[in-house]
């Protein structure tokens, strides 16, 4: 038997912030996979600081995480209606579409 | 227990925070017709909100156990982004009745996002970090994308958010980790813990740490996570660009000061160096990259990524001097940038707007007053004496030299050198190219008034340098005095 313990959570939320990290930029198909891969981010992050709350004993990181949640639906929502913004005007939402300036 | 002594220092947020949803609800029922009466009511209120804060009593230090503070630094630090957001509203008006986007959402938006900057700068906790911090980001997603029919516009939105919340993520990735190795969120509490002869951070502080930093330079657009900010500037409508510029780069740039100098002061070692890299990066690439570039907006997005990088020398001195620099720095910033695009918002021909530099060539003999001015803006950006500009740059380096710091202050004056080339060929091309049509003269008598009095403050500084060097002075000593 393997006791399930903070190294096990921290491997999970660090892949899954890798994975977040790698879906923005190796992406070249749709806007709405940037939108799933920040979420992914986030939710590492909320892995990683109710891990550390229980095992510090200590209620602050779920307060975190609590806040980390409700601003990421907030940021879901704006995020969408930018994109339903962009593709009103472009009529695609395509990542390689989106190159009207280059810097 | 809260007490009334808890609400006095956040009573500015609070009045700012009742304000800016009392005018969403005047326009709400009001409809569009009231966003001339809107925009002069949120510039009211910005304006209230600093008189609240100047009346508040001295002692009047920390709410909430210490998670919001309000110090000297944090008072400087708010004076100018509450006089940068107030300047923007202004600015707004003329141009946004023009182009057909007057809607009385933006100066709503713009109080919001003013409100999360004075919690960025009063924030002395990971978890008010993080809220302050997208009170301000989620506004100004939604400002960059306002001319909401526009490709252009829509597509800076979008960048910009994309990026912006990378740079959250990683942030928050990093405030885990330190909350994880650390044991506490608190900033006195991180402070405390890393002092000390035997304190040993461990790697993953300094993991953690490393991440909050990329997060943190992404908001001050400094280099290598700068490549949002030419597209957004370029995209976004100008007076928006103009706010950009201003108000959320001096909050982040006084949340990455407090954040660095405050809990993870016993650091410096650590992190110095990071600061150091980006600094000369953002410097070289201020004033490499702007050379080619044809519009005006995505020069001066160049030029604000070199004056963070300036900006970061003081930091990387790590001294109550350097932080004083920073504090001037960012005030003389504040003057020129919006000098600068005031210049920016009166370039219209025949109703249509133009952004190409070839577009003020002779501006001279059409307009000898406004290029007065931008030659002001652009010998006060390029370092010239006595202007501005010079000053900004002599505090900082200073501060590096005392330090020991010869090879990052060398750079720096180097490429303030490379840097003066394209600000000088605008003033050569304002003054000695042929002249093209005139522009025409509908920009508004506030972008005169407000161009005239940034110029004369660009001009005169030298001779009243005392206000402002002061104020910085005091802010950054007590950094220094509670750290």
């Amino acid at each position: 038997m393997i006791e399930i313990g903070l190294s096990h959570y921290l491997t999970v939320a660090a892949i899954l912030f890798t994975l977040g990290v790698f879906g923005i930029f190796l992406n070249r198909k749709n806007v709405i996979i940037i939108l799933m891969s920040v979420e992914l981010i986030l939710l590492a992050v909320n892995i990683n600081l109710v891990a550390f709350s229980i095992h510090l004993n200590d209620l602050a990181g779920q307060v975190f995480a609590l806040l980390i949640l409700a601003i990421a639906a907030a940021e879901a929502a704006i995020g969408l209606a930018v994109i339903v913004v962009y593709f009103r005007n472009r009529g695609s939402i395509a990542v390689e579409d989106i190159n009207l300036m280059k810097g | 227990m809260i007490t009334t002594a808890d609400i006095y220092p956040v009573l500015p947020e609070l009045f700012l925070a009742v304000a800016a949803m009392a005018l969403l609800m005047y326009g709400v029922f009001r409809g569009d017709k009231s966003t001339g009466s809107c925009s002069w009511l949120a510039v009211l209120a910005l304006i209230v909100t600093g008189v609240i804060m100047s009346l508040l009593p001295e002692n009047a230090e920390s709410a909430f156990r210490g998670q919001f503070v309000v110090d000297q630094f944090a008072r400087f630090m708010k004076w100018l982004v509450l006089l940068g957001s107030a300047l923007a509203v202004v600015m707004s008006m003329n141009y946004n009745a023009r182009e057909q986007i007057e809607r009385f959402e933006f100066p709503v938006l713009i109080l919001f996002a003013s409100l999360g900057m004075l919690l960025m700068v009063s924030a002395n906790d990971l978890i008010s970090l993080y809220v302050g911090l997208e009170l301000q980001s989620l506004a100004l997603y939604v400002i960059a994308a306002f001319r909401r029919d526009s490709t252009k516009s829509s597509e800076a939105g979008l960048k910009y958010f994309v990026l912006g919340a990378l740079s959250s993520g990683m942030l928050l990735y990093g405030a885990s980790m330190i909350y994880g190795f650390a044991g506490t969120t608190r900033f006195d509490a991180l402070a405390a813990l890393f002092t000390g002869p035997s304190a040993d951070p461990g790697v993953g502080v300094v993991v953690g740490l490393v991440f909050l930093l990329a997060g943190l330079a992404f908001k001050v657009s400094a280099v290598p996570f700068h490549m949002w900010t030419p597209d957004v500037y370029e995209g976004a409508p100008t007076p928006v660009t103009a706010f950009f510029a201003v108000a959320p780069k001096i909050a982040a740039i006084a949340l990455l000061v407090r954040t660095m100098v405050g809990p993870f002061g016993e650091l410096f070692a650590q992190w110095q160096q990071i600061i150091v890299f980006i600094s000369i990066a953002s410097m070289l690439l201020g004033a490499l990259a702007a050379i080619w570039q044809t519009n005006i907006k995505r020069l001066l997005a160049y030029s604000s990524i070199g004056h963070i990088g300036y900006a970061l020398v003081g930091l990387a001195a790590g001294s109550e001097e350097g932080i004083r620099g920073i504090g001037v720095y960012m005030a003389i910033y504040l003057a020129m940038n919006v000098g600068t695009f005031c210049c920016v918002l009166s370039m219209r021909r025949q109703g249509v707007l133009a952004e190409g530099i070839d577009d003020l060539a002779g501006l001279a003999r059409n307009h000898p007053m406004m290029a007065a001015a931008m030659a002001i803006f652009m010998f006060s950006m390029a370092g010239i004496p006595p202007l501005a500009g010079f000053f900004g740059k002599l505090y900082v380096f200073m501060a590096a030299v005392n330090e020991g710091l010869y090879v990052l202050a060398i750079i720096g004056v180097l490429t303030s050198v490379i840097g003066a080339f394209y600000y000088l060929r605008i003033v050569k091309i304002m003054y000695f190219d042929e002249p093209a049509d005139a522009f025409d003269r509908t920009a508004g008598r506030e972008i005169g008034a407000i161009m005239a009095v940034a110029g004369m403050f660009t001009l005169l500084f030298f001779v009243f340098p005392s206000p402002i060097v002061e104020g910085a002075g005091q802010a950054a000593a007590v950094l220094f005095a509670s750290g």
